[in-house]
């Protein structure tokens, strides 16, 4: 589990604080979506996550480690594996394989065992095809998965990623999303995704809204992002599914359920087809 | 753009050469380029020659590809050749105007030629039988010692990695920064001023760029656990077999041979 206990950061040299006394529990296995609009303070807070920064008041403590606490730093980045946008600016080495091993390396693996580790998170993310490849042959989306088979394969208990589709074409993003996914449910692995696409986190477990530095909203996608006069406060655009249940329970049809799901609202269309 | 960039690049093999460990390759082609830039008779000349031959052919690549990654180095050697052609004093064997040919000239000419020619092929021979990462890591470990006293061995060598990694991304974004501008109507012919002009408009924002990549980099390692090399180990931890010190020895045999057909 990651304890956010009454954290605020500020940035050295800066008059006001970015994050203002954040409170979260993040439990292993949960997939939890941070959404926020620019400035807010998401990537800030992804870095307090694992360590990178550390809070200038309150406590990180990642299952029982203190961020604090820099003898326990690499047990913290190895539990909590940081993804950042820009696939091109993570990858470390000019051969696919080698780049996935480049964090067992860190952690001074034997060889043998570090094969092992890359062949596994290669074929997690579905690229064991690409272990020779130079990364600068790849697409977007096959870029971010090698990126996130390397983080994977520190076997990290929490995966964080900070807006990890925002420099994808739409099948990139999808290509990552459902890796994320996947991860999630065949690994267990706990996912912490930042995103400004609402519709990415109806997929989550959790949604977590920032603004301004503060949470201002937390619960399941549907209690969340079903608030459209609050998201638009918020800087963000509620989902398409959402407004189509709004306005067509404005025009009357008040039985339409709440729904994120395209499938779900079209089958709540087709029952009701006439007025009630 | 980066097709073009040929000499000496990587090709991927099976061969002995390509087997052997990057320290012995390193430690090779340094007495082999050391023993061509020495001799100066005939018979020393067909040694070194003979030698370089026998590698190569070791290698399996097949000759066309060394001699396509000579190809812009020619003017060099000609050039090269041409200079001691006509400024070597000795026997005139031919004159016109200013110019005259001399035995010695020739000679020279002819042993310069063979110098440069034969350096290059070594550098071939070394860089196309031997990734850029194994590259880096023999240099790595043949530098460690000097980490004890100070040396950022290491360092040096995470450094090469990572410069190597980055050419093809930074190739990729001078072409889009370049067909950007040209879709706004940069002219990119005209003279030199403004071909410097244009450079500027290129090189500017491909550094910034670089410099936001690098933080970025940075950030990345740290997450992934990077603290330095002190305890790293590596997926290929580069090893010396039995093979690589027979090869080290026969070309470290080369060297009496040489001293004695130094006239
Ligand atoms: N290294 C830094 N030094 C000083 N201030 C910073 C630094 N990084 C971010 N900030 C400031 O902190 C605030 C929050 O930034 P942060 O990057 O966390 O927001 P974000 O929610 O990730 O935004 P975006 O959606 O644009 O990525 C911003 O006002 C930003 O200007
Ligand atoms: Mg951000």
């Amino acid at each position: 589990m990651i304890e956010v206990s009454g954290v605020s950061f500020c940035y050295p040299g800066l008059e006001s604080p970015v994050l203002h006394d954040i409170n979260l529990e993040i439990k292993p296995g949960e997939f939890l979506a941070l959404l926020g609009r620019n400035g807010s303070g998401k990537s800030t807070f992804t870095r307090l996550l694992n360590g990178l920064l550390v809070p200038t008041d309150g406590d990180v403590i990642v299952d029982g480690y203190n961020t604090r606490d820099g003898s326990h730093r690499l047990r913290i980045r190895q539990l909590v594996g940081l993804l950042f946008s820009n696939p091109d600016n993570q990858l470390v080495a000019g051969i696919v394989e080698e780049d996935v091993a480049f964090g067992p390396e860190n952690l001074g693996l034997p060889p043998a065992e570090i094969r092992e580790r890359v062949e596994w998170a290669l074929s997690a993310v579905g690229m064991q095809d690409y272990l020779k490849h130079p990364p600068h042959m790849l697409s977007g989306g096959q870029k971010q998965r090698i990126a996130i088979a390397g983080v994977l394969a520190l076997e990290p208990s929490y995966m964080v990623l900070d807006e990890p589709t925002s420099m994808l074409d739409p099948r990139g993003r999808e290509e990552v999303l459902r890796t994320l996914m996947d991860l999630n449910r065949e690994q267990g692995t706990a996912i912490i995704m930042v995103t400004h696409f609402v519709e990415e986190a109806a997929a989550a477990d959790r949604v977590v809204i920032l603004d301004h530095g503060r949470v201002v909203a937390m619960g399941s996608p549907l209690e969340v992002l079903t608030r459209t006069d609050d998201l638009s406060d918020w800087g963000l655009e509620a989902p398409e599914m959402v407004l189509l249940c709004h306005e067509l329970r404005k025009r009357g049809y008040t039985r339409i359920p709440m729904a994120l799901d395209s499938r779900r609202v079209a089958g709540a269309i087709k029952q009701f087809s006439c007025k009630d | 753009m980066v097709n073009s960039f040929t000499f000496g690049q990587y090709i991927p093999g099976n061969s002995l050469v390509h087997s052997l460990d990057p320290r012995t390759k390193l430690f090779c082609v340094v007495i082999m380029m050391t023993a061509v830039l020495a001799v100066n008779t005939f018979i020393g000349v067909m040694i070194t020659a003979l030698f370089t031959g026998i590698f190569l052919v070791l290698t399996r690549v097949p000759v066309t590809i060394y001699l396509r990654g000579m190809r812009p180095l020619i003017i060099l050697v000609v050039i090269t050749a041409a200079f001691q052609l006509f400024l070597i004093p000795g026997e005139v064997l031919w004159r016109w105007w200013v110019f005259s040919i001399t035995d010695n000239g020739i000679k020279m000419a002819a042993l310069m030629s063979y110098r440069l020619f034969m350096v290059f092929v070594l550098a071939q021979l070394l860089t196309v039988t031997t990734s850029p990462l194994q590259l880096t890591d023999g240099l790595e470990r043949i530098l460690r010692p000097l980490a004890r006293v100070g040396f950022p061995a290491h360092e040096l060598a995470m450094i090469m990695t990572i410069a190597l990694r980055f050419i093809p991304v930074f190739f990729e974004e001078g072409s889009k920064i370049i067909l950007a501008q040209v879709s706004r109507g940069a002219d990119f012919q005209g003279g030199w001023l403004k071909s410097a002009r244009n450079l500027v408009a290129i090189m500017v924002p491909l550094f910034v760029r670089a410099f936001r990549r690098a933080d970025d980099l940075a950030l990345a390692m740290e997450s992934r656990c990077y603290t330095g090399g002190e305890g790293r180990t590596r997926l290929h931890e580069i090893a010396m077999s039995r093979m690589d010190y027979l090869v080290m020895a026969a070309t470290a045999a080369l060297v009496p041979f040489i001293i004695v057909f130094r006239n």
